[in-house]
């Protein structure tokens, strides 16, 4: 048997314990709290990890390339971009993947004799890990340019009275 | 700690007299129960995760220095009874977390006692600034609100030339010059808005939408550049100064002898006037009880504070007839509404923005039903939080509403959210920014104006924003 069938056969255990694994990076009673609530409006974050953790499970499996497994990402990484974690926090539970599959199919592994493909299968997530961080550091510099762009809005009028920026709609250039 | 060397005494004296003086204070902080149901209804949470930002935590962290310090099981048993100790370590935690209510009111709804945590926090921040724990970006516009009369303190006649400009914009665009009135002794309507609307984009556009609607109603009326700002950034600060403040605007309405006040799309303008000030400041007896003096219609619900909201106003105007309103030129637009907290659960205001909006745009679009109306989710920024260096903390207050927003955007393209706050068209755009791309930010007048159909207007070609309709129709259409 291939790694691959035993990681589709073992899908949704693998997932589920991928799920929890993330989950720990919270406090007990939020982790509760995200893993329980079902109603995607009323719990945002546990929802999207629960659904794009699966996601990228399944694009792994199916091979996908970068741009198809980046909004899934993404979509985990912008969340937790802005909550209180260092960069290599944010972006740590990708490698938890490679602790929840060595536990759940480590005997199987052995038995078949396929660390080879273990290997591989590892190299795949850290391809992963090295993505988010990419996708880390755009979610920051956008908020960078965000900040920007709203103190200017915020005196937009004021920029326009002092002439620092331009009057007309059709010419971007901007003065002083 | 060190600029007050007897905070500690400031803080006790202050919980003391606060407790004496508000009773809503005392009841809140003896009767929750602690049994959690507000707990995963705050924004903050929500998006943080951290257990302090659940109302029940947050309210505990002042309530456990009531319970040891002002209460007869606390005083007996002390941290048996849930007491704590009030140390500097407090004091940061205080600045820290009630600094991260934005005293929305989500999870008051959710309380079966009809806890107040908003209340709570208004409390804690009056405390904090006893000592001088303030943020600039609230304490600052107080200042400038207080002594120039808006919050970046601009002056008079810089305040008239920005509207000036506004003005050319309106003619540009539409075709139509308008000659408002400042400072006009005399006229039928003050109106008032948040400075906001003047100074920042995308409210500069709403600001246009009011002054299209007035010129096109002829309505007798003037702007003030000494009230030149409706919103009350002492509400942020304590219960002395946002009374100050609230009592400027209707010196202002006394000294220029109108009959009432008109004001613009604000939040906390209208929690101020609709929650505290029956009990803050006198009733406004020389002004008259609103009348639309365009419908005739009289508006009871405003005759103790004798200022009616413009979302209130339009809606009247429109089940009266009396706007032409060419909807289709909004048409490039998908639109979804975003209830402000200070005006949905703060005054009601559900019915009268969304009537307006369906009146003026063809295509409009609810978000789910536990994100909007009188549960609906803060936009995270409110109350003092909308400076930059918060933005962090912004973004994730701000994810459940975003989430919502992002929801119809996937699954109807809606790629407007409108609203009818101030603080809300400023914090909201950087929101979207970073959630939902593709989704602008516009005052309910902003997409009225566009779609009030003017006398001697030119063809209309461009929106309020100076963008090529017939290009944002091909766009959407794409
Ligand atoms: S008032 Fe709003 S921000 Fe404050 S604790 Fe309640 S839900 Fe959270
Ligand atoms: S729901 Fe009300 S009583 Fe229950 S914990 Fe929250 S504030 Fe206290």
């Amino acid at each position: 048997m291939a790694l691959i069938d035993l990681l589709t056969k073992k899908k949704s255990v693998i997932v589920s314990r991928w799920f929890d694994a993330v989950l720990e990076s919270y406090p007990q009673e939020t982790a509760t709290f995200m893993k329980s609530q079902k109603n995607r409006f009323a719990n945002p974050v546990g929802c999207t990890l629960a659904k794009e953790v699966e996601d990228v499970y399944s694009a792994l499996l199916k091979g996908s390339g970068d741009t198809e497994i980046t909004p899934f990402l993404d979509n985990i990484v912008r969340i937790r971009a802005v909550q209180d974690f260092s960069a290599s926090a944010a972006v740590s539970f990708v490698f938890l993947l490679k602790r929840v599959v060595r536990q759940e199919l480590g005997k199987e592994i052995k038995q078949n004799d396929l660390t080879d493909e273990l290997l591989a299968f590892e190299s795949q997530v850290d391809k992963l890990a090295l993505l988010s961080f990419d996708i880390y550091m755009s979610c920051r510099e956008k908020i960078y340019e965000i900040r920007v762009n709203e103190a200017r809005s915020n005196v937009h009028m004021l920029l326009r009275k002092a002439k620092l920026i331009c009057d007309d709609p059709d010419s971007d250039s901007e003065v002083g | 700690m060190t600029g007050s060397p007897n905070w500690y005494e400031i803080i006790m004296t202050g919980i003391a007299e606060r407790l004496d003086k508000y009773r809503s204070f005392k009841l809140f902080l003896d009767i929750c129960v602690r049994w959690g149901a507000c707990a995963d209804k705050c924004h903050f949470y929500i998006g943080s995760g951290d257990p302090k930002n659940m109302p029940v935590l947050r309210a505990e962290l002042l309530r456990s220095i009531y319970r040891r310090d002002f209460t007869t099981a606390g005083k007996l048993f002390g941290k048996f009874a849930g007491g704590r100790k009030l140390t500097p370590l407090i004091i940061k935690e205080w600045f820290y977390y009630f600094y991260q209510c934005t005293e929305c009111r989500r999870c008051s709804v959710f309380c079966p006692y009809g806890i107040d945590t908003a209340e709570i926090t208004i409390m804690a921040r009056e405390l904090l600034n006893l000592i001088g724990c303030q943020i600039d970006w609230i304490i600052t516009p107080v200042a400038n609100c207080y002594q120039t009369g808006n919050h970046l303190g601009i002056q008079p006649h810089a305040f008239k030339e920005i509207l000036d400009f506004l003005l050319d914009d309106i003619e540009t665009n539409t075709g139509v010059k308008m000659e408002p009135t400042f400072n006009r002794k005399g006229a039928e309507i003050l109106f008032l808005t948040p400075s906001g609307d003047v100074f920042a984009d995308p409210g500069i556009y709403t600001a246009m939408g009011y002054m299209i609607l007035f010129h096109y109603l002829d309505l007798d009326y003037t702007w003030s550049t000494y009230a030149s700002e409706g919103g009350n950034f002492g509400f942020f600060t304590s219960h002395e100064m946002m009374k100050r403040l609230n009592s400027k605007m209707y010196a202002e309405a006394k000294r220029l002898g109108v009959k009432w006040i008109l004001g613009g799309e604000c939040g906390h303008m209208w929690r101020v006037i609709n929650q505290y000030m029956g009990t803050m400041n006198e009733p406004a007896d020389f002004l008259e009880v609103p009348k639309s003096p365009i419908t005739g219609t009289v508006f009871d619900n405003a005759s103790q504070i004798k200022m009616v909201h413009i979302a209130q106003f339009t809606a009247d105007l429109i089940k009266n007839n009396k706007l032409n309103l060419d909807k289709s030129r909004n048409d490039y637009l998908k639109v979804t509404w975003h209830d402000s907290c200070n005006t949905s659960r703060g005054m009601g205001f559900l019915e009268e923005p969304r009537y307006v909006l369906k009146n003026v745009v063809n295509n409009f679009y609810e978000m789910p039903p536990n994100t909007i109306r009188e549960q609906t989710f803060c936009c995270g920024s409110g109350s003092g939080l909308n400076a930059g260096e918060n933005m962090d903390i912004r973004l994730r207050g701000g994810l459940p509403r975003a989430n919502a927003v992002k929801h119809v955007h996937d699954k109807h393209g809606v790629n407007c959210l409108g609203c009818i706050c101030a603080i809300d068209r400023a914090v909201l755009t950087a929101s979207m920014d970073f959630w939902v791309p593709g989704v602008r930010v516009a005052g309910l007048h902003e997409l009225v104006a566009n779609a009030l159909v003017l006398e001697g207007e030119n063809e209309r070609t461009t929106n309020l924003r100076g963008e090529e309709i017939a290009d944002l129709m091909e766009e959407n259409e794409e």
